[in-house]
């Protein structure tokens, strides 16, 4: 059995870029202040040194100019792997990846591949206010083409970043800024992947099922804690990938269960978690003893005092409100 | 004597021939795009080349074909079909078929031909352009000698992302030439009134790229301007802007019934003197390579090469239904129904 090592989230992205790179000389990293400075939130510190200028590229601040370079060299055969400083900025380059980068393979019938990593922090860091916290996943999740994943723990993320440097389709790798100091066990394995679309249950349980991803999956498994003592027994199914995603497995603990609860940091209306509410609706009906349920992010620009934008973000309490309403 | 000397530099026939060939070529072929298109056998958007044959011709003949990397806007049938790509599947992908270059799933603005180095055929002003700057960085970052040919409208020439791009090309010295060509109009916009600075040339000096304004009327200037700086770009590895002055004959795209909206008859009639086609042929005859009864026997036989590719198009299938969700992914398909 391969040991493993106890890291940050960030490591772990940081170790999973490092072996993809060593193993594949056309893989390489773009993005803002990548190299020199090691990166905003430092997920590429030691990596200009040690690649150099060729592959640790730092970028003019032209998100659509280097969203869109990149695509070209994935469309030639090359692996980029581009940082957003944060989601927020990729807004910039909406037109390369959703009007390019999605639709390469479609609009040549599968001639040309485009193997292409967009990852960076989306939602909200700390007080960022309302230009620098925006969600994201759930406008790229909506885009045939793209792949779209949001691990929530160390070793997800180490292995879901290999699968996506592998992966022949342009993957958007969501990170949650605040996932990046929280510690896990990370297998010790550079062959270790984790398939996309596949769910994992991270608690079971048998009253409710609380589904969420990225960040939002710790969330629930607080609640969960709390809830335990009242009685409720949840389920927490951390979806992890978006496009595609796992059905099966929601579906699969919503029937058990008979309740569900979807929670997620983006704007309540419209956001990701109101596609997985629909499909469980859709599909589960006949198993539900409750209408589903959803706890999402509140629909207001994100605020810059931390009582307001605290006031924005799920937490525990919300998703416990949310179940105890449910009845 | 010195006529002797002179003709030492001129093309051979044979070249001349292929030139004015394949600018007829292209010229009957876009022709018969427009019946497809007036006949209902194509449909949504198509813009032709007609009147700015000289300029893909003087290019295409210029690069290493196959090798070298070629990348436009949705003015791309001309390109497609100078670099090799089957003529029928360039019209069964205009007519939405599945013998089509994408399978009908691109249709006149997208034809790409990797394998003929024609990466598209993209339909956003302006959006291919880092694409292109892309394809060069990948020649870059191998080390290889390709080059990249990245074409736009004059129209694209002021959009944001383009400067971006130049920036790049210019910081990261990628083998890529910007060819701006430039027929006049932005759609319906004269050059004048889409543009503060009408020498769009001049774009790229900002970014000490090397850049020029040159006439694509004349196949033959066109060529040894392009051969020029195709030679310069791939021996020294850095890239090139160069604006080229032409005109197209035909309105912005098919669904263009009213050109004098933004343009005279007078106009028209003044740019079609310096007809690309025309003033081949008056070179063919005094250079003595082809007389009057040659020209028409070469186009009667690409008026009959065309009448046959389209009705090869148009006898080929339309897809099946079940092909639309074939190549989103290379691995998987999205959620299936409505």
């Amino acid at each position: 059995m391969a040991s493993t090592l106890e890291m940050t989230y960030r490591e772990a992205l940081h170790k999973s870029m490092v072996e993809e790179m060593d193993k594949n000389a056309d893989v390489f990293l773009m993005g803002e202040d990548i190299g020199r400075y090691e990166g905003t939130f430092k997920v590429t510190r030691g990596l200009f040194p040690k690649y150099g200028h060729r592959r640790v590229i730092d970028t003019p601040i032209t998100e659509a100019g280097f969203a869109g370079i990149a695509t070209g060299a994935a469309m030639a055969g090359l692996r980029p792997i581009v940082e957003f400083m944060t989601m927020s900025f990729s807004i910039l380059a909406l037109d390369q990846i959703i009007n390019h980068t999605a639709k390469v393979h479609y609009m040549t019938n599968g001639e040309v591949k485009c193997p292409i990593v967009f990852r960076g922090p989306g939602g909200a860091a700390k007080q960022l206010s309302a230009q620098h916290s925006h969600s994201m996943e759930g406008w790229y999740a909506h885009v045939p083409g793209l792949k779209v994943v949001a691990p929530s723990t160390p070793a997800d993320v180490y292995g879901m970043l290999k699968t996506a440097v592998d992966d022949d389709n342009p993957v958007i790798l969501y990170e949650n800024p605040g996932l990046y100091a929280m510690k896990g066990i990370v297998p010790d394995d550079p062959e270790f992947k984790i398939p996309f679309g596949k769910a994992q249950i991270l608690r079971e349980g048998k009253d409710l099922s609380l589904i969420g991803y990225s960040r939002m999956t710790h969330v629930n498994l607080a609640a969960a804690e709390i809830l335990e003592k009242d009685g409720i027994s949840c389920e927490v199914v951390d979806v992890r990938s978006l496009l595609p995603l796992d059905t099966e497995t929601i579906y699969a603990s919503v029937r058990k269960t008979n309740r569900a609860m979807v929670v997620y940091e983006d704007w309540r209306s419209g956001g990701f978690g109101a596609e997985i509410a629909a499909r469980i609706s859709e599909d589960c009906f006949d198993y539900l003893d409750a209408p589903v349920g959803r706890v999402g992010g509140l629909n207001v620009p994100m605020p810059y005092s931390r009582i307001l934008e605290l006031e924005c973000i799920p937490d525990e309490n919300d998703v416990v409100k949310a179940v105890r309403k449910l009845g | 004597m010195a006529k002797q000397a002179e003709k030492k530099n001129l093309e051979s026939p044979a070249e001349l021939e292929q030139y004015y060939r394949d600018m007829l070529f292209i010229r009957h072929f876009e022709e018969k795009c427009n019946v497809a298109y007036r006949q209902g056998k194509a449909g949504g958007y198509m813009h032709v080349y007609i009147g700015m044959e000289a300029l893909a011709v003087g290019w295409m003949h210029s690069i290493k074909k196959a090798h070298d990397y070629v990348i436009t806007a949705y003015r791309d049938h001309a390109h497609a079909l100078l670099l090799g790509t089957d003529p029928v599947a360039v019209m069964a992908e205009i007519m939405g078929r599945k013998a089509g270059t994408a399978g009908g799933k691109g249709g006149s603005m997208h034809i790409y031909d990797p394998k003929n180095g024609f990466y598209g055929g993209w339909g956003i002003v302006g959006g291919h352009i880092p694409l292109g700057a892309g394809l060069a960085f990948a020649s870059r970052y191998r080390g290889d000698d390709k080059v990249t040919l990245n074409f736009m409208g004059d129209g694209a020439a002021n959009q944001g992302v383009v400067y971006e791009t130049l920036n790049m090309a210019a910081l990261y010295e990628l083998p890529c030439i910007f060819i701006i060509e430039n027929n006049e109009f932005a759609m319906g916009t004269r050059l004048e009134y889409h543009a503060a600075d009408t020498e769009l040339w001049k774009r790229g000096t900002p970014f000490g790229i090397k850049s020029e304004r040159i006439d694509g009327m004349d196949v033959l200037q066109m060529k040894k301007d392009a051969q020029r700086i195709i030679d310069w770009v791939r021996k020294e590895g850095k890239p090139y802007l160069v604006e080229i002055m032409t005109y197209r004959y035909a309105g912005h795209g098919a669904a263009d019934n009213d050109r004098q909206l933004y343009r005279t008859k007078e106009e028209e009639a003044e740019n079609l003197k310096r007809d690309p086609v025309e003033k081949l042929k008056h070179i063919l005859i005094e250079r003595n390579i082809a007389n009057e009864e040659k020209l028409e026997a070469i186009e009667a036989e690409i008026l009959e090469r065309v009448e046959k590719i389209y009705e090869e198009a148009d006898a080929s299938p339309h897809p099946d239904v079940d092909e639309v969700y074939d190549n989103i992914y290379t691995d998987m398909t999205p959620e299936k129904g409505h």
